[in-house]
């Protein structure tokens, strides 16, 4: 349907009045008392949605509908169809005040599944979270007959610890030892699962199954034998020896699906849910037990089980164990490490028993990501499985890490399959994203895996984003690996920070994205050896942004689609790409790693220019001016003397000097201004040291012109911080030659003010240059007849029609001669000392500055108005 | 002192998952962004608001986070389309609907959503364009994210094979029974499944079974 067609029908629904509704709520009460209302229901059921959905405010449904709904969606007779609807419409219209529907009323797992739905979108008012998982487990726990229940229940139970971590009785998931809980029962008696079903179910996350079976597996990932703690125990490679044959904690893990065991078949044949044959990804017959990656004509309920609980587990290591054991602090490993009884020797042999739940699912888990790490190296036969491959890599190396967290003596197995699985990724640029939760679990798991987190990181921050950074994804995910791993980088910081060229690529390219990441991420980059060069590549990402796209339209296509706006036919821009004469400025615009200085790329502007205006370039330009604040609010905590007048220098240099894209200097200029006042107001004393550039900055008419902002604001700082009071090194003649570079700006600006009809610059830029003029004068008296007189003629200025910018500037003028006439007031006020910024005297009324501010306005206003008509 | 170990991949699973309308850049005419269809997995918290009417407070905001969300999803394609020079053509469906789509293509993207605006908690949001609508899953905010990808990209693809999407006059908005009975299949209570392409196929043929186009 079209979206005027959508458009017309939300409108419809919107309009509908209540009384039209009341109606069409009879309609429906009516038509869910009849038995077999079938289609007829279902459709005015969606239409109640959509006329719900249409409107953000509430609409009243009339009680009697309301309770049909909900005895609709606990009946076990009523159509699938119909409940489901019933569950959307009353999800839809909470949190519903006086709510009937309560868990008591679903009697079974689908049931459940549907209030569950609807009883969490009540916002947990009426502690329906904790409801809602209690009865999931009552309901587990009722041991309910073969079928699909616990599938449906258990992701009714992950989203009741994730809404409330701890909020499930504890011990419920994993009792000590009793014969109690959720899934130790389900572990213990499994007669509602096909016992011979040869796939890992819901049971091995607890407890080991005990049919074993014999293995003839390789684990490549597990060299050495002193790391084979997952093979089966019956295997006859298995190093400790010839293992135990009864029961093993284990032998369910490995439990061969076809061809391999003595007596597969007959397992196979005596299941009631026969499964099909199982083969791996890439086309051959599985060797080793069932998981995610496996793959069968036709899926067992135990199988489906398998699936689920894997995709959950996370949240149950995470969630649903007993608080306290989900987090075991860096420092507090070492000490664990040695005292803890390895679950892997315990496992690997048979006293897997033994061990507590939560040690027995970890080691379930443990073996599970293992056999998916083995599996991800597969080539897949088909791309979605590739893409799982993927997932399933990223989500095993999340699940070791939180193992390796909760359980050290994991990490020493862990190690060694990782930096093989890095061996497998690096090179592999498809592979750049599974690498990140890698880097990630070699860096949180500090000195044991230094060497390798160096190298990956150095990988990723150097290759991955210079070729990758088309990608939005990889981009997203890398700029979010680096935000989040700034506590642990550690020696990585080290890399990270130099990396910044490389990292702003990802940044120019998908700066809408990615923008409101990097203000989190810069202040992190930015220290006293990369502030200078991180702010000019700052200023020029636009014109990154535009080099990336000749980048990429000169190397060959790595999509169907082309990643740059193909209505630019950039030629001239193309050629210069290639042009020696531009080489070396191209390279170190497209640099991977700071430079250690800075080249001017004032000649790429010019080549560029036909990029400027293209979308991607100038979204990126909007961003700028967010990036350059995120940047200063770092400035402060690294920034030396030397440092920031290295920074103030670059501002008035780069003032002049920006990538044209529309609208763009404009907004710079303005954050530029701030900030260089900032940097002023930091540390006064830059005004006196960096005189001389200031003033040649100030010092030509010219600025005042393209970069009014900032020349408005160099002439303010003079103002305020050319002063002893400041800095002692400040000297008369200092005072004496910004006064006389002023004075002469200012007198032709307002010359060429006076004859030039259209206004030649802004009043704004005329009073500030006479107010830092008295103010200088008021420094140095032998000064104030000068200002006066140049004053004075500032008062006399013509007023045109309508000229309300001249009368501006003739009231300021008149307020200032005022001042000076008296002498002491006007350096009091002009030049107020630090104690002014005291409360004190803003709150106190007999204090100086109270009153001086009050005779001093009595004065200007009592002079005002003798102004000259 | 190190944060907690577990801080970084607390919570793994999908807060909300929404279809919205997406118009052309630089359509003034379109009218506004709509969200067509949402599923919240369980709500957040509610404040405890002692004012009467707090339930309709309440609801209000949900309705404005999720379309808080259309709209950011609606402007990141729209500038992500303008970068890369497509035209507003690509947002229409093409002309045969019997050319296969390829959704690996289709304009996508992430982005992160503090915590506090809208949501409580900091959010992921993962996004996908398909012709003129839009496909967001609103995550925790460390969820896997590839997984996240390969489900929005599974999800868009059968909600356009199972509801029609692209041939004339049929309409998602009156078929909110087929979109819940493909997200209870294959997104339960928001939580992403590891699907194979057989796993997949399977559920499918069960949903074909239940639910005859």
């Amino acid at each position: 349907m079209s979206s005027t067609g959508m458009e017309r029908l939300l409108r419809q629904a919107r309009e509908i009045q209540d009384g039209e509704l009341s109606k069409f709520c009879a309609r429906i009460t009516k038509l869910l008392q009849q038995q077999d209302s079938g289609a007829e229901a279902v459709d005015a059921l969606q239409r109640l949605l959509l006329i719900l959905s249409a409107t953000k405010y509430r609409r009243k449904l009339e009680q009697p509908c309301m309770n049909l709904l909900q005895t609709t969606l606990c009946s076990t007779t009523a159509p699938p169809q119909l409940q489901l609807l019933c569950a959307a419409i009353l999800r839809e219209m909470a949190p519903v005040e006086g709510l009937a529907l309560t868990c008591e009323q679903a009697h079974n797992s689908h049931t459940l599944s549907l209030v569950a739905s609807v009883l969490l979108a009540q916002g947990d008012r009426q502690n329906e979270v904790g409801s809602v998982g209690r009865h999931a487990l009552q309901l587990l726990e009722a041991r309910p007959p073969e079928g699909p229940g616990p599938r449906l229940l258990l992701p009714v139970l992950s989203k009741v610890v994730s809404l409330s971590p701890g909020i499930l009785p504890e011990g419920s998931w994993f009792p000590p030892g009793s014969g109690e809980g959720l899934l130790w029962q389900l572990a213990q008696d499994r007669s509602h699962l096909p016992r011979c079903g040869t796939l890992v179910h819901l049971s091995w996350l607890c407890n080991g199954g005990t049919v074993p079976g014999p293995a003839d597996t390789q684990y490549p990932l597990l060299s050495s034998p002193d790391v084979q703690p997952k093979t089966c125990p019956s295997c006859p490679r298995s190093p400790g020896g010839p293992a135990a044959p009864e029961a093993s904690g284990l032998a369910a893990l490995c439990q061969h699906p076809a061809g391999v065991s003595a007596a597969p078949w007959e397992r196979l044949l005596c299941s009631s849910d026969k499964p099909g044959l199982v083969t791996e990804v890439d086309g051959s017959v599985a060797t080793d037990f069932f998981t995610v990656l496996s793959t069968s004509q036709r899926f067992t309920e135990d199988q489906r089980l398998n699936v689920l609980v894997f995709s959950m587990l996370r949240t149950w290591l995470l969630l649903g164990l007993p608080a306290g054991l989900t987090a075991v602090e860096a420092d507090d490993r070492s000490e664990l490490e040695g005292s803890t009884q390895s679950v892997l020797s315990a496992a690997s042999a048979t006293a897997s028993r033994l061990l507590p739940p939560q040690q027995q699912l970890r080691a379930g888990a443990f073996e599970y990501c293992q056999r998916i790490l083995e599996q991800s190296g597969r080539r897949a036969l088909r791309r979605a499985d590739s893409d799982l491959q993927k997932a399933c890599l990223v989500e095993a190396v999340l699940l070791l890490d939180l193992l390796c967290r909760q359980e050290p003596s994991f990490l020493y197995p862990t190690l060694p399959c990782l930096k093989a699985l890095l061996g497998r990724l690096g090179g592999d640029p498809k592979q750049a994203r599974t690498l990140l939760p890698v880097a990630r679990f070699l860096l949180s798991h500090g000195e044991a895996a230094a060497v390798d987190s160096e190298a990956v990181c150095r990988h990723l921050f150097t290759s991955v984003p210079a070729e990758l950074f088309p990608c939005p994804m990889l981009a997203f995910e890398l700029v979010q690996f680096c935000r989040d791993s700034l506590h642990i980088l550690g020696p990585g910081l080290g890399l990270l920070k130099p990396s910044f060229p490389n990292l702003l690529k990802l940044l120019a390219w998908h700066s809408p994205a990615l923008t409101s990441e990097f203000v989190v991420l810069l202040p992190s980059l930015v220290d006293a050896g990369t502030a200078v060069e991180l702010l000019h590549a700052l200023l020029d990402l636009p014109c990154l942004t535009a080099a990336l796209d000749l980048q990429l339209r000169l190397s060959p296509m790595t999509s169907e689609w082309p990643l740059w706006d193909i209505s630019l036919r950039p030629t001239s821009c193309l050629e210069g790409f290639r042009d020696p004469h531009f080489q070396p400025l191209f390279q170190f615009l497209l640099r991977s790693k700071a430079a250690g200085s800075t080249l001017r790329l004032a000649p790429l502007y010019r080549l560029l220019q036909p990029l400027a205006g293209c979308a991607r370039v100038f979204q990126c330009a909007q961003a700028v001016p967010t990036l350059l604040h995120a940047f200063f609010s770092a400035v402060p905590h690294v920034a030396d003397a030397a440092l920031m007048s290295q920074l103030a220098l670059a501002l008035l240099e780069r003032s002049g000097s920006l990538f044209p894209v529309p609208q763009y200097e404009d907004r710079v200029h303005r954050v530029l201004s701030t900030q260089l006042l900032g940097l002023c107001r930091l540390r006064p004393a830059l005004v006196v040291e960096l005189a001389r550039d200031l003033l040649g900055f100030a010092g030509s008419v010219s600025g005042i012109r393209s970069q009014e902002p900032m020349f408005t604001a160099v002439v303010w700082a003079a103002g305020e911080y050319l002063t002893v009071a400041h800095d002692r090194r400040c000297t008369v003649e200092q005072v004496t030659r910004f006064f006389e570079a002023l004075e002469a700006l200012l007198f032709e600006v307002t010359q060429s003010r006076r004859s030039a009809s259209p206004p030649q610059c802004q009043p704004q830029v005329i009073t500030v240059l006479m107010t830092t003029l008295t103010k200088l004068a008021s420094r140095s008296q032998d000064l104030i007849p000068r200002v006066s007189l140049l004053l004075s003629k500032l008062r006399t200025l013509p007023v045109g029609p309508g000229d309300e910018d001249t009368d501006a500037v003739r009231t300021r003028a008149t307020e200032l001669t005022n001042l000076l006439k008296m002498p002491s007031v006007a350096q009091f006020v002009f030049s107020p000392g630090p104690e002014a910024n005291s409360s004190r005297f803003h709150r106190d009324a007999t204090t100086a500055l109270p009153l001086a501010l009050r005779t001093v306005s009595q004065l200007v206003d009592r002079e005002t108005s003798l102004l000259p008509a | 002192m190190r944060p907690p170990a577990t801080s970084p991949c607390l919570g793994a699973m999908v807060h909300a998952f929404l279809i919205h309308t997406l118009r052309a850049p630089n359509d003034k005419d379109a009218g506004f962004c709509r969200v067509l269809y949402s599923c919240v997995f369980g709500a957040e918290k509610s404040p405890d608001d002692p004012r009467p009417n707090g339930a309709e407070r309440d609801r209000l905001l949900r309705k404005e986070q999720i379309l808080a969300v259309a709209r950011q999803v609606e402007s990141m394609c729209q500038l992500q389309q303008q970068a890369s020079g497509r035209s507003s053509v690509d947002l229409q469906p093409p002309s045969s609907s019997d050319e296969p789509m390829s959704l690996h293509d289709a304009p996508h993207g992430a982005f992160r959503l503090a915590a506090g605006d809208p949501f409580q908690e900091p959010r992921t949001v993962v996004w996908l364009g398909m012709f003129s609508l839009g496909f967001a899953l609103v995550l925790d905010a460390h969820e896997n994210l590839l997984l996240a990808e390969s489900t929005l990209r599974l999800l868009a693809r059968l909600l356009s094979d199972h509801l029609r999407l692209l041939a004339p006059g049929t309409s998602l908005l009156l078929r909110a029974d087929r979109i819940e009975a493909i997200l209870t299949r294959f997104l339960p209570h928001g939580q992403l499944l590891f699907l194979n392409d057989q796993f997949v196929q399977g559920l499918e043929k069960e949903l074909s079974t239940a639910w005859p186009l």
